[in-house]
């Protein structure tokens, strides 16, 4: 069986590491945060300006000036700061973010990603995604292998607008968890239920298979 | 005397000498930390031709949104302009000029706009179609974009407290890009929720220091909530 978006979560989850500072990104990234593992501390980046988001507010201190970079109001936790656009986006730039998860349209076996544009359909801009991603060394990608049609998303070159040229390293999706070096997708661990078949026959790039393909844990 | 009392009475005072083709900027994140008085009273002025800079560009009936449906605005440089479908139709029928913006390369070339840096390189677009047309530079083996900084005739934000000297603290995510909009504009202009006494803001705890504020006025805010998220509670 395919991931839901909450597996993908809880898979992109196993990655995090006590004492993680990491930006989420809208969609799936965001449900990362209902599986940090208990007695992990990781501190969530926000980046309209918040190191420690916490979680949705009550009614009582729901807070118009407190919200998340999805425009959701939000919480702050202890131990949280707040901060300029600029100095959000020097800890982005400038490496200081552990770990950054956000989602693609596209993504190829050079690494690039496309997330922001469809030319002549979808025209809302990147917000910080272009900056997430040149920024970061540790990033995972959570998409969907292919689309309804079966049309695979990890191809030789995207070919959306890109985000971002040669940045991607792990991509997690509903099929697969995969790596992406010296030019090709390297098959990490398949879904539970899902085939190397089915695996290959969804990727469009160029894909290496090792002889044992662990399943996944969830 | 005036000295360093930055207070004017009024929203035409504090928006005197804003003309047509103007470049202005703007602060907030969504809705989050806008100066809604300035933004109603361009509005009112009717100005128009405007090159407005600002991270979205507001929801079709608050923020910006309102200018763009009266057609004031022919230049946009925001990173994320999806919450409005005024903004979508005017971009796609060619009416408004849209520049498209990652958004830490935005808040770096206000910064850099207001601190006297020209341009700066960035890998952040690099390959993208963000970077055509720019100079690019492989430096330490990695590239890089030329991207040049941003200024404003009018620089227009939101405090939380200000002293009558234009001393700012904002509060929580409503700071964003207004620390930053603060220095680069020719005439910065500050709405500000509370408006106290020299003296009464802790010198340690000033975010932007009145150097940068030439206009000052109270403001009242709707502070409207565009994604209005609440807990479950427990059952």
């Amino acid at each position: 069986m395919a991931l839901s978006r909450e597996q993908l979560a809880q898979r992109v989850a196993q990655e995090l590491k006590d004492g993680y500072y990491v930006n989420l990104g809208i969609g799936i990234p965001t449900l990362v945060a209902n599986y940090v593992p208990k007695g992990m501390s990781v501190m969530l980046q926000s980046e309209n300006g918040l190191l420690g988001m916490g979680e949705f507010p009550t009614e009582e201190n729901l807070d118009p000036d407190l919200i998340n970079a999805g425009k959701q109001t939000v919480t702050a936790v202890d131990g949280a700061s707040f901060f300029s656009s600029a100095e959000s986006f020097a800890m982005i730039r400038g490496g200081h973010v552990d770990l950054t998860v956000l989602g693609a349209f596209e993504v190829d076996v050079n690494g690039s990603i496309a997330s922001w544009m469809i030319p002549g359909k979808l025209i809302k801009g990147m917000g910080g995604a272009m900056d997430l991603v040149a920024g970061a060394d540790n990033i995972i990608v959570t998409m969907m292998h292919a689309d309804k049609k079966g049309n695979s998303k990890l191809l030789s070159d995207c070919e959306l607008p890109l985000t971002g040229y040669g940045c991607i390293r792990r991509v997690l999706t509903d099929l697969a968890f995969i790596e992406i070096k010296e030019g090709a997708f390297h098959l990490l661990e398949r879904a539970p239920g899902v085939t190397v078949e089915e695996i290959i026959a969804k990727t469009a790039g160029k894909l290496v298979v090792p002889e044992h393909v662990p399943e996944m844990c969830l | 005397m005036m000295g360093f009392n930055k207070l004017v009475n009024s929203y035409e005072e504090a928006l005197d000498g804003l003309q047509d083709d103007m470049t202005i900027m703007v602060g907030g994140f969504g809705l989050c930390g806008i100066p809604e008085g300035l933004i109603a009273q361009m509005v009112e002025m009717k100005v128009k031709g405007l090159t407005a800079i600002s991270n979205n560009a507001g929801v079709d009936d608050f923020g910006l949104g309102l200018l763009l449906k009266q057609k004031q605005i022919s230049t946009m440089i925001a990173s994320y302009v999806g919450e409005n479908a005024t903004f979508e139709q005017q971009m796609l029928s060619g009416e408004l000029n849209v520049i498209l913006t990652p958004q830490g390369t935005l808040a770096e070339k206000i910064r850099a706009g207001g601190a006297g840096i020209p341009a700066f390189f960035t890998a952040t677009g690099y390959g993208t179609p963000v970077a055509e047309g720019k100079e690019t530079r492989e430096i330490d083996g990695r590239h890089y974009v030329l991207e040049p900084a941003l200024k404003a005739d009018f620089a227009l934000i939101r405090a939380w407290k200000a002293d009558t000297m234009g001393n700012l603290v904002f509060r929580k995510t409503a700071a964003n890009f207004n620390p930053m909009i603060a220095t680069a504009g020719k005439i910065t202009v500050v709405e500000a929720e509370h408006i106290v006494e020299p003296g009464e803001l802790d010198p340690d705890h000033i975010h932007t220091p009145g150097i940068y504020v030439d206009r000052l006025l109270q403001g009242t805010f709707e502070k409207r909530i565009e994604q209005r998220t609440i807990k479950a509670t427990a059952e």
